[in-house]
C-alpha cells in the first residue's frame, strides 16, 4: 500500500462509502505486505470522514510489520485493530 | 554522511517519476542488502525509508509530473548502509519545517515521511535547494554486516 496503490484505493473506499454508508468499516490486511506514510494517510482520511458521520473502522489481520507502522503512526489508537485470531466482521453484526 | 568504510558494494538506479516505481526502488534496494543476512526488521525498515524518499521526490519534488528523474543510489560498507535518493524537482523551501512530524501540505497525508526515516535509519540529511533538487541521504548500521 503505497503512493503507487493510493488513489485507487482511495477511489474504492470513497464509492464503497457512499454507497453503503456502513457504521462500521472492516478492512482485511491480511494480504498487505507493505504500507508506507502514503497507504497510511489513505487510511487515516477514510477513518476522519467515518467519525465524522459516526462510525468506526476496524482493520483485521494485519501483517506484524504492517501493524508496527500502524501503531508507530498512531492509527492504532484511533482504529480498532483485531488480530488474525479474531472473529471478522461477526462480531459487530454486520 | 560520508564515510571512510571500505565500500563492499555499491548499487545506482535511475528511474522516471512514476508511481510505480515507489516499489522498484525499495524492492532494489532490499534485494541489493538481502544478501548481507540483515535483519528482517531492518529489512522492513530500510524499505519503509526508501518508500517515503522516494514517494516525496515524485509528489513534493516533481509535484506529480511523470518525467521527472528519481536517481536512486545504495553502498555497503563495513559499518552498514548509505541510501541517497535525489531529484531534480522544485526543491524544499524549508528543510528544518518540513522535516517536523505531521508537517504536510497534503490533508490526505500524515506528514509522517521524514519521521519514518529518522526513525528507522540512523542517520538523515536532506540538502535542498529551490528549483535545483533535493538529495536525501540516509545511513542504517547494519551490526551483522561487519566480518
Amino acid at each position: 500500500m503505497d503512493l503507487k496503490s493510493a488513489d485507487a484505493l482511495r477511489r474504492e473506499l470513497e464509492a464503497s462509502l457512499d454507497h453503503a454508508r456502513p457504521r462500521i468499516l472492516c478492512l482485511d490486511f491480511e494480504g498487505v505486505t507493505f504500507i508506507d506514510s502514503t497507504g497510511l494517510g489513505v487510511i487515516l482520511g477514510r477513518y476522519r470522514r467515518l467519525a465524522r458521520e459516526g462510525g468506526k473502522m476496524v482493520i483485521y489481520h494485519p501483517q506484524p510489520q504492517v501493524r508496527r507502522l500502524l501503531e508507530i503512526s498512531g492509527l492504532a489508537r484511533l482504529v480498532e485493530i483485531y488480530p488474525p485470531e479474531g472473529e471478522g466482521c461477526k462480531a459487530y453484526g454486520d | 554522511m560520508v564515510t571512510e568504510a571500505k565500500v563492499k558494494n555499491s548499487m545506482s538506479l535511475e528511474f522516471l517519476s512514476l508511481p510505480e516505481n515507489v516499489g522498484l526502488a525499495r524492492v532494489a534496494v532490499a534485494a541489493f542488502v538481502a544478501h548481507e543476512e540483515v535483519d528482517l526488521n531492518d529489512l522492513e525498515e530500510i524499505k519503509v525509508a526508501v518508500s517515503e524518499a522516494v514517494s516525496n521526490a515524485i509528489i513534493h519534488g516533481y509535484r506529480g509530473q511523470l518525467t521527472g528523474k528519481v536517481r536512486v543510489k545504495a553502498e555497503l560498507t563495513e559499518e552498514g548502509l548509505s541510501i541517497v535518493v535525489e531529484d531534480q524537482g522544485c526543491g524544499i523551501p524549508n528543510v528544518d519545517l518540513a522535516m517536523q512530524p505531521a508537517y504536510s501540505t497534503d490533508p490526505e497525508r500524515m506528514g509522517l515521511g521524514f519521521a519514518f526515516m529518522q526513525s528507522f535509519m540512523d542517520r538523515v540529511e536532506v540538502i535542498s535547494e529551490v528549483n535545483k533538487g533535493t538529495q536525501v541521504k540516509m545511513f542504517k548500521a547494519l551490526p551483522s554486516h561487519k566480518d
